[in-house]
């Protein structure tokens, strides 16, 4: 009988036991979250140092998202495949006028050419081509 | 129009919570006013106002709301609950009056959240409290969406400073809108930007590189 009157002490302690773990999963899950958001935002590679900050879990899950997401891509529009990470603004026009906000060394586009991505350099370019970049923050998008 | 691709888990609606949601963990750290209705041995510590080793039957002190709710049983009565002052007839009787005036920041900042997990306690007042919940939300509604649909480009500390928790999601939801609906008047939602994430982690970078 003495036992039976820990158990509210014994419930008290559950309880905190269970709030610790519902605040480590609701961080973990969150922190996927954003991983995930990054796929879409910043590109299917991650810089260094986000993934400095990624434990050996959230890199092998990123990378079986970034899997999963292009086996899912090839397979739309008839087994064409389609980019659906690109154009995720109405496309206005076939060529957009960019400036490069830091050095990136030599780009070439589908002709062949190479364009050098100097700092402050500005260059009129295919749409497709500089999406990336400028969600990844090297080129500006110049409205005219 | 900015791309959401981050979507953090919502808030529970009404009674619920959601097990993920950092927001209802955040809410259910709130402290309650409690009562015991049963000894709990050997767990005197957590007790400061007394040095016994044990809590006894009949102790009053402040629980988290998710200790509270995990112990709450309606047989047992392992612990009862008190109403907050601001749940309480006095109050609902200003929330009643006029709505608008009231500082729910101050109240709260979880006045509607909070009142909503209050009612897993089974007080008397349930459906009184419900009511009033429901009334004040109703009331303050129109006056915030107008002021979150009208406040564009200015300092809009002033219109949120007495809102609650829920109120101001829905503020900065508001704004959200309004923002995105003049760039695209402008002719700007056309234009292609970097990713926020990419420029919130270059404003970190440059502050780990200074000493």
């Amino acid at each position: 009988s003495k036992n039976s009157e820990l158990i509210p002490s014994i419930k008290l302690r559950h309880c905190c036991l269970l709030r610790n773990q519902r605040c480590l999963t609701a961080y973990l899950y969150d922190r996927l979250l954003r991983i995930r958001a990054l796929r879409w935002e910043y590109g299917s590679v991650l810089p260094a140092n986000v993934r400095f900050h990624m434990c050996a879990e959230e890199v092998q899950w990123f990378s079986q998202y970034k899997k999963s997401l292009a086996s899912f891509m090839r397979s739309l529009g008839g087994g064409e495949g389609l980019d659906i990470t690109q154009d995720m603004k109405p496309p206005k026009s076939l060529y957009i006028e960019v400036r490069c906000l830091k050095d990136h060394g030599e780009f070439e586009i589908d002709d062949g050419t190479v364009i050098l991505l100097k700092k402050n350099s500005q260059h009129f370019l295919p749409r497709w081509k500089c999406e990336q970049l400028i969600r990844q923050g090297v080129l500006e998008h110049v409205m005219s | 129009m900015d791309t959401q691709s981050y979507l953090p888990v919502q808030p529970g609606v009404g009674m619920g919570e959601n097990f993920l949601s950092l927001d209802d963990i955040v809410l259910s750290h709130e402290r309650l006013p409690i009562r015991t209705e049963c000894s709990f041995p050997r767990l005197g510590f957590l007790e400061k106002s007394s040095d016994s080793q044990d809590i006894p039957e009949g102790t009053k002190m402040e629980l988290p709301l998710w200790l509270s709710k995990g112990l709450y049983e309606k047989k047992r009565r392992v612990l009862s609950v008190e109403l907050p002052k601001v749940y309480r007839e006095g109050w609902r009787t200003v929330f009643n009056a006029d709505p608008n005036v009231v500082d729910l920041h101050k109240m709260g900042p979880y006045y509607y959240g909070l009142g909503s997990q209050m009612l897993h306690f089974d007080s008397p007042e349930n459906p009184e409290i419900a009511q009033t919940l429901l009334q004040t939300f109703i009331g303050r509604f129109r006056r915030n969406m107008d002021s979150s649909q009208n406040a564009y480009n200015e300092d809009t500390s002033a219109l949120v400073e007495r809102l609650d928790c829920l109120e101001k999601a829905l503020f900065t939801s508001g704004q959200s809108g309004l923002n995105n609906f003049q760039s695209w008047e402008k002719g700007q939602a056309s234009q292609l930007t970097a990713s926020s994430l990419v420029l919130n982690y270059r404003k970190r970078k440059i502050t780990d590189i200074q000493p």
